[in-house]
């Protein structure tokens, strides 16, 4: 494991950038989030990468499933609120086919969420996760966002099987409003 | 072609299972084709297993995302996404992501019988007022078209064949039930598919 001194001198989606590039995750379909800003940004100026927005998570499942079929690498971008959105077709088509689907989650909900909406549906992201037996790792520690980020994608194409990466406030910083004076 | 253009009233309702066939019978290069959930890819089973088929199973509404996903992988191979109408109902935003993006070898092509037909035939909330042609044309899919019947449907094949698309063909269907069904055994058919696209070499037989 790289030392604390090193990751510090770079921020996490700098890390996640040169993890993607380093196991040949080129295709990028995302919707977007705020947290997520600078790595899409980033993705988006690097052409190694084909970036794009989608409609749906859903869609964007569909399309990394048939790239990886035909040969191409890709991870979802997306937040909580998206990933609620998926159980059906994860269970139906990463998980039943064996496709190694890649997925980055924003962690909304939790640790100073102002959207109580936000904060409903991040209670069924784990249970849906652990329904699934998918692979899933959250990551709060710069110092361990190489190894964990580099570690699942490995292993998700070896077993072939969908894994979900996990973006915690404490990695991020999240998403932060002051709460109104009462 | 008639005089009149093709719409989706005027457009004669065709036999799925007969437009499968004569789909698969002009695919020379290879060309993968992705058939969406239930009738669609029964009929697409029916007319003859092709290494580079891929049959759907669950996920309803994503076979052109998974198209989209094999076009932008293989920009030298043609894809073809079959979906049927109820399913494209689930998933309209993919059309704008495929006319955003505009892959050069990717056609859709929409099999509309106006309703559910594997769970018994209800009505779609599309059926008789949606126009899945001017839908994709609104997405951007500038040249989104109804095939007039089985003559014209073979020509646009061609024209999908021979030219950049990305391209869009809306089909009506009569209500003749699927020939027979896909077999239900999804890591056998992602292996069998990955083979078809070259992205998987093994010395396992199949």
């Amino acid at each position: 494991m790289q030392s604390e001194a090193a990751a510090g001198s770079r921020a996490w989606h700098e890390i996640v950038l040169a993890v993607l590039k380093a196991n040949d995750v080129r295709l990028v379909p995302y919707v977007p989030d705020n947290v997520l800003k600078p790595l899409i940004n980033a993705v988006h100026a690097d052409p190694f990468f084909t970036a794009f927005a989608t409609a749906r998570e859903e869609e964007a499942i569909g399309i990394v499933c048939g790239a990886w079929m035909a040969g191409t690498r890709g991870i979802v971008l997306m937040q909580t609120s998206g990933f609620a959105t998926l159980a059906n077709v994860l269970a139906s088509l990463p998980c039943a086919f064996q496709i190694p689907a890649l997925m980055m989650i924003s962690e909304r909900g939790t640790l100073g969420e102002f959207n109580i909406g936000q904060a409903m549906v991040w209670r069924t992201m784990r249970p849906v996760l652990e329904a699934l037996g998918m692979e899933h790792h959250v990551i709060s520690r710069l110092d361990e966002c190489e190894f964990i980020c580099d570690r699942t994608i490995k292993q998700a194409v070896m077993t072939q099987q969908p894994a979900a990466l996990i973006l915690s406030p404490l990695l991020t910083g999240g998403k932060v409003v002051n709460p109104p004076k009462a | 072609m008639s005089q009149t253009p093709t719409t989706a009233h005027n457009a004669k309702k065709m036999y799925r299972f007969d437009l499968m066939r004569r789909l698969t019978a002009r695919l020379r290069n290879e060309e993968a084709v992705i058939g969406g959930i239930g009738n669609t890819n029964f009929d697409l089973w029916s007319a003859g297993h092709r290494a580079q088929n891929f049959y759907m199973l669950g996920s309803m509404g994503l076979a052109v995302p998974i198209a989209l996903g094999v076009a932008l992988a293989q920009p030298h191979r043609k894809v073809f996404a079959l979906e049927g109408d109820g399913s494209l109902l689930m998933q309209l935003g993919c059309l704008s992501t495929v006319a955003t993006l505009a892959p050069r070898n990717l056609a859709i092509m929409v099999f509309d019988n106006g309703v559910y037909q594997i769970t018994g035939g209800q009505p779609t909330p599309a059926a008789g007022s949606t126009d899945f042609a001017a839908i994709a044309r609104g997405c951007g899919l500038a040249n989104a078209v109804w095939a007039a019947d089985e003559a014209d449907f073979e020509r646009l094949v061609q024209h999908c064949l021979e030219t950049d698309g990305p391209h869009f063909i809306g089909l009506k269907l009569d209500d003749q039930p699927p020939v027979s069904q896909t077999e239900r055994d999804p890591a056998q058919i992602r292996d069998r598919f990955m083979r078809g696209m070259g992205a998987r070499k093994s010395k396992l037989p199949g």
